[in-house]
């Protein structure tokens, strides 16, 4: 963290701390409507670093995160909902419970060499069986969803992530705060310039000496931890749970957006990307709505398009071309 | 230092190595000659860990190590500066160098070892902040062989260190090997360029379809009819 801070150049450095004094002080003006557009960002940036670890890092392609955010969810809203376990607990469960599937996965496509579009393969078949699984797992209320109560004494108490849309503000805000920070020490620790050996080149990192298969089952333990953790915020924020929804392969694709259109293997990839795309994602929604269409698929294809458009434009992603333009990163020496 | 003893691999039904058994001592520079596809690269991947023998013993100052994993033949003090220069394109000279020191007995001299290898390749030092897959092929190899100095191997393998460079450049490889060995590093050298290795080797063995066929001191080999007539074309 103290080599990225110092290496960024002044107006870097103002912009950062500008951004993050603006979406302190933004509920004071902004309506609620506006607030749950930013908690969004917020959501899709601290998920978009989370996966931007294992791909855009340790170089390893992932099309089923939503397995972890889903099993975080559901981890910490069934322990609420059928032995009153408050999420602030939760979370430490949530977060090996997604993790040891994490690791499960990782551990069969390394081991076995399965790479690539394979292992891509692999994450969403493990997504989409637990989705199936779930869909039939009575416990957690099946295809039927599982419902996290706002009535009574869970309505305003914080300590149970029960509250008004400030308190999901804050939270959203610190996640997305604290992964930067998590994920800026991480790509200066030695653990970090191993990923991006492995990414680089898997043969020249072992001929060096990396243990190619710890770095990326490493790359993966806290990607899906922090996943789990994007999971538990998930589900009692929205306060219910869908097994064809959670585990959606289109949601795996949603949260990867973000990173890729503001720049793989960046730090600030995924915050500039969830701050281009979440809005206007939101923005086409709200707009349909007050024009009185109803195509519920507008958003993806709008995504897309997106995608494409950016992707051609700038292969790289957003962020690397800001941080040029606007010169927010000194020049190598 | 490093003796190979019948060692035996196969990439699936195809026998790469036939009962190869071959002896580095400590401080010299020992070069394997031999056509592609006679098993060289096999031969280096094998030691270093990334293929397990199907049969025979690889001792490195005394300790089996056929069959351990690379990172951990690494730590015992094996380097490899692998064919084709396999440097991380997208990171600084100064980035791939540091990578060369992530073991944690390297690490410690990291700073030292730094200021050493760059006083040893001052065109890198000039370069540090660059993208290495912006150097030239030459810049790249010896980035490539400092980045293996890092590790404070024993011994290193260069597996073609020549290959794709311009004659002048591969004087200059090849004296860098040359100093490596004066400053005590053991040399394993890989080469297809035969008349150049067996000049600077100690001893040398030939590689013929997976078997050692030849061995003896490089100024030996370098007057065998058989070599001569083989390799050298004359």
């Amino acid at each position: 963290m103290s080599g990225l801070w110092f290496n960024a150049s002044w107006r870097g450095k103002a912009l950062c701390l500008l951004l993050l004094l603006v979406f302190a002080l933004a509920p004071v003006i902004a309506d609620r409507y506006l607030l749950s557009v930013l908690i969004l960002v917020f959501y899709f940036s601290y998920l978009g670093h989370a996966w931007n670890l294992l791909m855009g890092f340790a170089g390893q392609l992932s099309l089923g995160h939503a397995l972890y955010l889903g099993l975080g969810a559901y981890t910490a809203a069934a322990l609420w909902t059928l032995f009153g376990i408050g999420p602030w607990l939760g979370v430490f469960v949530a977060i090996p419970v997604a993790t040891a599937a994490g690791l499960f996965i990782g551990w069969l496509g390394w081991r076995f060499a399965i790479e690539g579009v394979y292992f891509a393969l692999l994450t969403i078949a493990f997504a989409e069986f637990t989705r199936i699984g779930f869909d039939h797992l009575q416990i957690t209320g099946a295809a039927g969803g599982l419902f996290l109560p706002v009535n009574g004494q869970a309505a305003n108490e914080w300590w149970n992530l029960g509250g008004g849309p400030l308190l999901y503000y804050y939270l959203s805000l610190t996640l997305a705060a604290a992964g930067t920070l998590l994920v800026a020490r991480l790509r200066q620790s030695p653990l970090g310039y191993r990923w991006l050996a492995v990414r680089e080149d898997p043969q020249a990192a072992q001929a060096v000496g990396i243990n190619v298969f710890r770095a990326r089952m490493m790359a993966m333990l806290v990607s899906a931890g922090m996943t789990a953790v994007g999971g538990v915020f998930y589900g009692f924020y929205y306060r219910n749970l869908f097994p064809s929804q959670v585990f959606d392969i289109g949601h795996s694709i949603e949260l990867i957006l973000a990173p890729i259109i503001g720049g793989l293997g960046t730090v600030f990839g995924p915050i500039v990307g969830a701050i281009i795309l979440t809005p206007l994602g939101e923005g086409l929604t709200g707009l349909m709505q007050s024009l009185g269409l109803n195509a519920p698929g507008a958003k993806a294809i709008f995504y897309g398009v997106t995608l494409m458009t950016i992707i051609s434009l700038q292969p790289n992603g957003v962020w690397p071309w800001l941080a040029r333009h606007l010169r927010l990163d000194r020049p190598p020496e | 230092m490093l003796d190979v003893e019948d060692i035996s691999v196969f990439h699936g039904d195809a026998q790469a190595l036939d009962r190869v058994s071959l002896t580095v001592e400590a401080g010299k520079i020992v070069a394997i000659v031999g056509a592609n596809g006679a098993g060289k690269t096999s031969l280096i991947r094998t030691i270093a860990g990334m293929h397990r023998p199907a049969a025979g013993r690889i001792l490195f100052e005394g300790v089996d190590i056929a069959g351990l994993p690379s990172h951990r033949v690494c730590d015992l003090g094996v380097g490899q500066v692998a064919e084709g220069r396999q440097i991380f394109p997208s990171l600084t000279v100064a980035e791939n160098l540091d990578m060369g020191a992530m073991l944690p007995r390297a690490r410690r001299n990291r700073t030292q070892n730094r200021q050493r290898v760059q006083a040893m390749f001052p065109k890198l030092e000039q370069r540090l902040g660059q993208a290495a897959g912006t150097l030239s092929g030459g810049e790249q190899q010896m980035l490539a062989i400092a980045r293996c100095i890092m590790g404070e191997p024993k011994l290193i393998m260069f597996d073609e260190p020549s290959l794709g460079l311009a004659p002048t450049i591969v004087h200059d490889v090849l004296k860098t090997i040359r100093d490596l060995n004066a400053a005590g590093i053991t040399c394993v050298l890989v080469e297809q360029n035969v008349a150049v290795s067996l000049r600077i080797a100690h001893q040398a063995y030939v590689l013929e379809n997976g078997r050692v066929t030849l061995s003896g001191t490089g100024e030996a080999l370098l007057a065998d009819e058989r070599v001569r007539q083989a390799y050298l074309g004359i």
